[in-house]
């Protein structure tokens, strides 16, 4: 079985600054990947360059064995649109800021993907749009313009949007951070839940805890490259690398 | 006050002034739609639909109808051009174009503002799902923009239909030039300019109250 | 020679084009001197919560919005006259015309400026006893000023796009020059694009100024 998603050598630059520095990773189907690191460390481009938000400068991408885009004569690799937004509904993603379309309801937020994007019927995409919903809770708020849902019931909105497409692979950039403390709490039993499909899910974030509960592997990101991984238990109990610990310790420094 | 106020030779002129308002209206209306269209062609050539030398070319013109006064365009157009294209305009048509591409240009800065406006997350969200980017515009980005821009849209054909009384000085029969033709013959400039402001005033108070009211009843739809 | 296009007789008469720019400034200097000052007075009524100065600054304001403005210049020159028995220059009419219009449009820039300065900036200066004028001239102005000054310098472009309108009541500005040396040469095409391209520089200037400073303005959080 080929990895449901790997990379190779994977390298991104804005500009002159080389944010990605040669990433090879490789996700089996099934597995729940938690990604860490510092801000700058550049787990957020990595996880955007996955579902081509960001297109890297270098390196290879595969899903389910085969590479993404196509190779030019001269070497480089020329990404049609065509092809991107094929992935884009095989892997989903779900933002730090949700991005719901103000101008739609809840419910035709969720729908959107599946009637205009999958071209399904309105019923139908309805149908599937009001079981994604009411499995993140919300299916009473159908009707509810986002400036109305509060930043927690938003992002779960966002998550339900991004599960109708009923994607393979589903990407969290910091689901959690900018909410409200006691909102994160909502968010991530909701995606804990998702867990029990058994669908491949990566996860950039902040929250050590959840990782650790939620994850089957660790990824610590430090300057661009993969310092660490592993189990979450290896990773975030007995790091072996000296700047894994260090990162690990800002978190602890002021436990009571 | 120890003037004679006579307003009966405005009376007797009104129809011939309520023909000059409607000339101004169709004149600002036909501005404005030709305007419109002007404007979305400037907007699409400006972020680079047509090409590198295209786009700079909207700029130009854009920036430069932005940063004069109408009134040397609507010369510009009235005696200018005949002798460019080797045919006489009539005062409507010179003052049409002249307008129509000024307006456009201001248009065209107000679309593409619309549209820069709305957050890359919202780009990115449609992306995400899949979307291709008519379909983002279509679907996302121009229903926000839209409203967005509706304001400033409005406020432009406000002062589109006040500009329209620079076509006087090229002798078109708005509302202005019969005031000037009427008083010409009555000898009451009082009377005459004093009424025919108050027509403008009433008119174009009238199209602020309707303006407002179409905002805030496209306000109400959305929140 | 450009082509068909014969610049020489324009060029050779600039220096009538610059006199005529040079009365537009004037004009644009009067006018905008007044506007800023008649129009502080205007704002702060039209901010009063008090209706004898709050209705009058209104019906100011909307009054000279809602009317074109060749029609108020035109009021000020043939019907002003006959009402008052004060017969008036072109130019002063003009000057007239202009300083008021201008003059309303400023007042809407104050009232937005005073009004967007907080609630508690009112208050805490009353809190300490300050009096009205005090509490203006120290507190809320100085806020406001920073706000105001893009729309400032938007109305001042404004005006300038304005004065070529005083070039209908014969006033020997800058557009009328044109129009006169258009008729003289016979050359509408060239002098009409060099007069356009001059006032291009006079007003664009303007505008990329009020551009930096609406960025400047974002940039600090005003």
């Amino acid at each position: 079985m080929p990895p449901v998603l790997r990379s190779a050598g994977l390298r991104k630059s804005f500009g002159s600054l080389e944010v990605l520095r040669g990433i090879d990773l490789s996700i089996a189907a099934g597995e729940r990947v938690a990604i860490l690191g510092s801000s700058g460390s550049g787990k957020s481009t990595l996880l955007r360059c996955l579902n081509f938000m960001e297109i890297p400068s270098a390196g290879r991408v595969f899903l389910d064995g085969e590479p993404v885009g196509r190779q030019a004569a001269n070497g480089s690799i020329r990404y049609p649109r065509a092809e991107l937004m094929r992935l884009r509904q095989r892997v989903g993603m779900v933002f730090q800021q949700f991005n719901l379309f103000p101008h739609m309801t809840a419910l035709a937020n969720v729908m959107e993907g599946p009637a205009t994007v999958q071209r399904r019927a309105r019923a139908e995409a309805r149908r599937i749009a009001e079981r994604q919903l009411a499995r993140v809770g919300l299916a009473d708020k159908a009707e509810t313009y986002p400036a109305f849902l509060s930043g927690g019931q938003q992002q779960r909105v966002a998550i339900a949007r991004a599960l109708a497409m009923e994607p393979e692979i589903l990407l969290f950039d910091e689901p959690t951070s900018s909410l409200d403390p006691e909102l994160v709490g909502e968010v991530l039993s909701v995606i804990l839940d998702l867990s029990r499909d058994g669908r491949t899910m990566l996860l950039v974030t902040h929250e050590l805890g959840f990782a650790y509960h939620f994850a089957t592997r660790v990824i610590f990101l430090h300057d661009g490259m993969i310092h660490e991984e592993g189990p979450p238990e290896q990773v975030l109990k007995q790091p072996r690398q000296d700047r894994t610990r260090q990162f690990l310790e800002r978190f602890t420094a002021f436990r009571f | 006050m120890n003037y004679d106020w006579d307003f009966s030779p405005v009376w007797r002129g009104m129809d011939f002034l309520l023909g000059g308002l409607a000339n101004t209206l169709l004149l600002s209306g036909a501005a404005i739609l030709s305007g419109l269209v002007i404007g979305l062609l400037l907007a699409g050539l400006r972020i680079g639909a047509g090409g590198r030398v295209l786009g700079f070319a909207a700029a130009a013109v854009i920036t430069f109808y932005r940063n004069t006064p109408p009134l040397v365009h609507l010369f510009f157009f009235f005696y200018g051009l005949p002798i460019l294209i080797g045919v006489s305009l009539s005062p409507f048509l010179a003052a049409l174009i002249a307008l129509s591409i000024q307006s456009g240009a201001f248009f065209a800065e107000i679309f593409r503002g619309g549209i820069t406006s709305i957050e890359r997350g919202q780009w990115e969200a449609g992306r995400a799902i899949g979307m291709g980017e008519i379909t983002l515009l279509r679907r996302v980005i121009l229903p926000q923009a839209l409203r967005r821009m509706l304001p400033p849209l409005t406020e432009r054909c406000f002062e589109l239909i006040k500009t329209t009384a620079l076509a006087a000085s090229l002798a078109y029969g708005e509302l202005l030039y019969r005031a000037m033709t009427l008083t010409s013959q009555s000898f009451r400039p009082l009377e005459t300019y004093t009424a025919v402001a108050l027509l403008f005033f009433v008119v174009l108070c009238g199209s602020s109250f309707a303006i407002r009211a179409l905002e805030a009843r496209l306000a109400l739809a959305q929140p | 020679m450009i082509g068909p296009f014969d610049f020489g007789p324009v060029l050779e008469n600039f220096d009538l084009l610059l006199r005529g720019a040079r009365l537009t400034l004037l004009l644009w200097a009067i006018a905008f001197a007044f506007a800023l000052v008649a129009g502080l007075f205007v704002g702060i009524a039209r901010s009063s919560p008090r209706r004898w100065l709050n209705w009058p600054a209104t019906a100011y304001v909307e009054l000279f919005r809602n009317i074109p403005v060749l029609v108020q210049l035109i009021w000020f020159y043939f019907a002003f006259p006959v009402l008052s028995g004060v017969r008036l220059s072109p130019f002063a009419a003009s000057a007239i015309g202009l300083s008021l219009n201008a003059s309303a449009y400023c007042a809407e820039i104050y009232r937005g400026g005073l009004q967007s300065v907080a609630r508690g900036q009112w208050e805490g200066g009353r809190a300490l006893g300050m009096g009205e004028v005090q509490l203006m001239g120290r507190i809320i102005l100085p806020q406001a000023v920073r706000r105001m000054i893009p729309a400032f310098t938007n109305r001042a472009v404004e005006l300038l796009k304005n004065t070529a309108i005083a070039s209908i009541l014969v006033v020997h500005e800058l557009m009328y020059e044109a129009r006169e040396l258009s008729a003289e040469t016979f050359l509408p095409l060239e002098t009409f694009a060099v007069v356009g391209v001059v006032y291009f520089l006079l007003i664009w200037p303007g505008t990329l100024f009020s551009s930096y400073l609406e960025r400047r303005l974002a940039r600090q959080g005003g």
